[in-house]
Parts: C-alpha cells; structure tokens; sequence
C-alpha cells in the first residue's frame, strides 16, 4: 500500500508534502516531492486528492493484493473521479458525488 | 537548534477531531488565545485523513441518551465509566448538527429526517469530514495552528501544567510553550504490536499509523493516573487492506461465514470483541478462513459499495479492481487486527472528570487519548471536544493565579532540558542501532509475548514478565539514538512513546486476573471472566515504574449518589 510520485508531471507545488498527515513527503535537490519511505505510507489518498497534476498514483502492494494497477483521483468541487488503470491498459472509472450520503 | 517560545491561553495538543472541534467551540464562545500544535496538519491529519463512512454514534428517533450508555456498557462488560459516556451521549445529536451547518453531508428522508443505519448510527458522505472541521477550526480569530510542530513533553509545576515543549518536524526549531490551560487531543496509539501486514504494507492498518500514543506517554511520563489499558481495541476487518466491516455486514446485511459456508457469528455473541474471537476460534478448529458473506448481492448493492469504500477505504474498491472479482461474486475474508490502545473505541487513557479534567490541575483530555468512555467514535470525540473546551473556560475564568507570569529571559529547567536532549540525538554519532531496528524488535515482543495476532491474543503472567523485561531493555537504547534530521527526531520520540505505553499495557494486562473480553485479551491463566474484577485497573507511573490502581465502579447508581461528579481529581 503506497504511492508513487511521477517525478516528470511534479511541479513542485508542495501541495502533497503540506497535506500528508504522516510528514512523509519531501522535496528532493530539483524541487520536485518524493516519499520519504514507500513502506511508511497509510494509504489515506490525502496527497492525490491536493495534487492538481494528477502526479501521484496509489497502489497496493504485493502483500496485499497488489498486482500492477494504480488509481487516481481528480477532484471537481462536487465529484470526485476515481480511475483505476490496470497493467494492460484498461481503465476503470468511478464518480462519486460528495453531495450524495453513502448509502451503507 | 533555534528556539521559538510561544505563550496561549489554551494549547492543544493534537489537531484531529476532538482537538479541532475544541479550538472551534472556544473561538465561538470566547476571546481567549488558542494554539494548536500539530504533528502534521489539521486538514487530513487523524483518523479521519481518507474519510469515514458513517456517524456510528447517533440518538435516533425513538431512543434517549441512557440507550446508548446501556448499549456501550453491554458491549464493554461493564467496566466503562457510566458518568462520562451520558455526559457524551447528551451531545451527540448537537454535534452532529453543527457539522451538518458547517458543511457535512448528512442522508435525510422526504420528510427531512436523517436516515439511520441500525439503531444508532446515520448515513453521511464523510469523506471531506476533516478538511470542513479543520477549516472551521483555523477560522476562528482566536486561533492559531502551528502545524508540523511535534510535542513531546508537558511543562508542570507544583502539580500543575504550565505548558509543554516540543520540535518542529520540519526545521532545527525548539519550541517552548506557556499555557495556562493544555488539551490533549493526541489520539491513540498504533503499531505497539506487530500489524497484519509486517512487510511491504506495514502501515496498511486499521488506525492511523501516525497515532504513537503521544498522549498517554506524556500523561504516564507526567504522573497522571490513567485508566484501562488492558482493554486493547481489536478491529474485524477486510483481510489484507484492513477496511472496514460494518459497512459491509450492517450495508448489504452479509453474515460472518466460515470455510464451510456456516453462520458462526451467533454461536459466539454479537459484540465487538465477539466477533473477533468467533473468527479466531473458527480459524483455531480449522474451520477457516472466515467471510463476509456477500456472494449473491445485486450489482447495484456492488457499484455502492465501491463508492462507500472510495469515501473512506480506497484500498478495498482498488483490490476488488485489481482482482477483477466484486463482492457479488467472491465473498470477503475477514481478520482480526493486530491490538490497538483507542480510547475511542474501548474505554483506554486519562483518567478524567466529567469535565474531562485529569488529574494534573489544567490538563483536560478529549477523543481517544480519554478513558472511561468507549464507543465514543467520531461524534463522541467532538462531545468530548467541546465539554474541555467548555471546561477549560470554566477554568480560566476562576483560576487566579497565571502560571505564565512574566516573561523570563531564560528558558525554565525543563525546557532547557528537553532541548538539550533534542540535540543530543542530532548530534549524537550513527550507531548501529535505530528507530525501525527497536520498532521491529519492539513489536516482536509485544507479538509474542504480550497477545499479539502470533497467539491468538493470548498470554500468561510469565510471557507478560519477560515481555516487561525485554520492553524495559529497548528503553535505554533510545537515548543513544541519532538523528539526521528533526523527521528522525520525530520517529525516535514515537518510539520512546510507544514504549513506555507498551510497559503500561503490559502492568494493565498482567493485574487484571480475568478474561473479560475475549480477543481483546485470553489471559491463559484466568481463562474466564469474574464478578471479582468489576472494577477499573489504574495506574500512574512513579519513579519510572507502573503502579497499578484499583477503582471501584462508577455506575448509574453511584452517579445518582454523587461520588463522581466531583472530579477523579478530588477523590
């Protein structure tokens, strides 16, 4: 359970590294965020919901079922678009109003 | 290091729910200056960073405050502090009101009445939930955050607190705090056992891995009587990414199942700790592994479920992807996590009034750091939240001497201390030991030898003996511990706080010679609850050593009597 920052769409921000609540993320000598430690992530999607770049991707890791695929999410002010892409391209999309209540 | 001193009238310890909801009730009903200091930041940091799915703390229409404490009393066996759980639950529908005015979407009906889930929870989309309260926090004048900001002791005097010192997580910043009155909203404690996942997704855990039990080290450290550490929380969970059941058990109305297709969940009794023993008892008879039982659903039941999942446990929709399978089609395995300190959950933490006072003059607990008063969840922590912040004013109106006088050039003895001690990690030379090594070597211990998931949640007077020796043996390793930088400052002080935490949760295990829930603890030498131990194990750390307490009950009856309304402070 991690993320990965994609270094080439990174505008260095700071955005992810004010927001996550682990202080995990950090500037590198080019100003671009990096994690501290992969292994230290919760998976709260915190620093993919502040990044506008669509930079940072969640994964699971192996030990949990992880098997290539990654997920984002961009946020409008009343939907939330999550899109998983799975290792052979396919992409699988899910939109969530936040003005909708769950259901369970 | 730089030094910055700061002087408040109030210091909050710990920017999540409680402790921001706190900051908002005083920037409502007063002038008076507000700090807090926050580990990260306010707007996702807590248990509520990705978001969470219900309100599972809730007076529904038909039922009074009394049901819930009669509820929460249930499912703890008793040993819950009847006196502060009213006292929350006569806030809950408050609250919840003016987190639904300041924003939180809360499901209603035609008639404009909330939609309940079961009978005490309501139906919310919780996923901005922290970033709403947070901002309502930071906007009151009066309030000042210091985020990144990592505390680490409290400042008393003469029995009372006077303050606290701590670093910043960011820069080589010492930071020397005047209060005249302290909240501590630090939250409860993970990673103390091994976790589910040790490896790659160690941090893939139910609670925030974060939350290192700050408050209930400095509370030790400081001589406050605390109370109920051997209640552990264990969570039932979706195996691997550890995500929530209830959504799923209480949503779609899936029963737990073992290998065989059997409903075992009746057989074992229907609270928290039941559930969880079921399905390691089901496991130990190798009827496992166990399930939700959830193949059969509508696609429709499915599709929300996803969304549900995305509003507060991303992992879960991204594993059924991953696996190409919904829970339509492949029913969820379920395990117990590894234990867990929550004050919020079980009833763990400060021993406090109903003011939520503890025992130190001026320090107030609220959240999960507060004891006595489980079930409390998210509602129950800005309950907490506003009755300290309520009290604290209270406090301030009549106390009549200032602690923080004028304004001394010197740093106090404390302090000076503290940041000597800071610098002494920073400059101490690499060693071969550090933070993650003890962590590791910590959760071993505590794994196998004080019940951990390794035995089942089981252990004995003399595995708990030489778990306190070997704990006891880290202790003095962390004072030689270098520091790169004030992140790794950080996770050396998370490490002495989980330790010392450990020692307490393994004098709380060992004095109480019963099993009273079953999971949360099998103690392999009192197999069986007794009517002897109706009653709080306490403790207080003296000379560096736990000294337990007993307390006897606070029920109703002794309520109505009026032996706790004076305060845990004066008896």
């Amino acid at each position: 359970m991690s993320i990965r920052i994609q270094k080439s769409k990174c505008v260095g921000c700071g955005r992810c590294i004010e927001a996550c609540p682990g202080n995990l993320i950090k500037k590198d000598k080019e100003g671009k965020a990096f994690i501290r430690q992969v292994r230290d992530c919760w998976g709260c999607t915190s620093c993919i919901k502040e990044c506008s770049r669509d930079a940072i991707r969640f994964f699971l890791g192996a030990d949990v079922g992880g098997r290539g695929a990654s997920m984002v999410v961009s946020e409008k002010p009343d939907i939330s678009t999550w899109t998983v892409e799975k290792p052979d391209g396919t992409q699988i999309t899910i939109q969530v109003n936040k003005k909708d209540a769950n259901k369970y | 290091m730089r030094t910055e001193r700061i002087k408040t009238d109030v210091l909050i310890i710990g920017g999540g729910t409680a402790g921001c909801f706190a900051a908002y009730v005083i920037g409502q009903k007063s002038h008076k200056k507000v700090l807090i200091a926050e580990k990260a930041n306010i707007k996702r940091s807590g248990c509520l960073a990705a978001g969470v799915n219900a309100l599972n703390a809730y007076i529904t229409e038909g039922r009074v405050p009394q049901d819930y404490v009669d509820y929460a009393k249930k499912d703890a066996h008793g040993i819950v502090r009847e006196d502060l759980l009213l006292t929350m639950s006569e806030r809950l529908n408050h609250v919840t009101k003016v987190m639904e005015d300041l924003g939180l979407v809360i499901l209603k009906d035609e008639k404009g009445k909330y939609v309940a889930r079961g009978n005490r929870n309501i139906k919310i989309n919780g996923e901005n939930m922290k970033p709403i309260l947070a901002k309502a926090a930071a906007e009151q004048e009066n309030v000042t955050v210091l985020n990144h900001v990592n505390i680490t002791d409290y400042k008393t005097e003469k029995g009372k607190i006077t303050g606290a010192v701590g670093f910043s997580v960011n820069e080589d910043i010492f930071y020397d705090i005047d209060a005249e009155a302290v909240l501590c909203a630090t939250g409860g404690a993970a990673g103390l056992y091994r976790p589910n996942n040790p490896g790659f997704s160690r941090h893939k855990m139910w609670y925030p891995p974060f939350n290192t039990g700050a408050g209930y080290a400095m509370g030790l450290l400081s001589g406050a009587e605390m109370t109920t550490f051997e209640m552990r929380f264990i969570a039932l969970r979706c195996k691997d990414t550890i995500a929530p059941t209830g959504t799923i058990a209480q949503g779609v109305g899936a029963r737990q199942v073992n290998a065989h297709g059997d409903i075992y969940e009746t057989k074992y009794g229907l609270t928290t700790s039941q559930r969880v023993y079921g399905t390691v008892m089901e496991n130990r008879e190798g009827k496992g592994p166990c399930y939700l039982r959830t193949e059969g659903i509508s696609k429709e039941q499915e599709q929300d479920l996803y969304k549900a999942y995305l509003n507060m446990a991303p992992s879960q929709t991204l594993k059924w992807m991953e696996a190409g399978k919904g829970p339509s089609e492949e029913n969820v395995e379920i395990e117990g996590t590894e234990p867990y300190i929550v004050g919020g959950h079980t009833a763990s933490g400060y021993w406090v009034d109903n003011n939520r006072a503890t025992t130190i003059e001026g320090l107030y607990a609220a959240g999960d750091v507060a004891g006595g008063c489980p079930q409390k969840y998210v509602t129950g922590a800005l309950a907490e939240g506003e009755i300290a912040a309520e009290a604290i004013l209270e406090y301030l109106d009549r106390k009549d001497d200032r602690a923080v006088t004028e304004n001394k050039k010197e740093l106090s003895e404390i302090a000076a201390a503290k940041k000597s001690e800071y610098e002494a990690h920073l400059n101490a030379p690499r060693s071969l030991m550090n933070a993650e090594q003890l962590e590791e070597a910590m959760q071993k211990i505590m794994d196998q030898y004080a019940g951990g998931i390794g035995t089942d949640y089981r252990y004995s007077e003399t595995s708990l003996a030489k778990a306190d020796e070997k704990i006891a043996a880290l202790l003095p390793v962390v004072d030689t511990l270098a520091a790169s930088d004030t992140y790794e400052l950080m996770q050396i002080y998370e490490l002495r706080e989980r330790l010392i935490l450990c020692r307490a949760v393994i004098a709380h295990l060992a004095a109480r010679k019963e099993t009273r829930w079953h999971s949360f603890g099998e103690n392999t030498d009192y197999p069986e609850q007794s009517e002897e131990w109706m009653k709080y194990v306490n403790s207080r750390m003296e000379n560096g050593e736990i000294r337990i307490l007993y307390r006897d009950l606070i029920t109703k009856k002794s309520v109505d009597s009026n032996t706790a309304a004076k305060g845990a402070g004066e008896r």
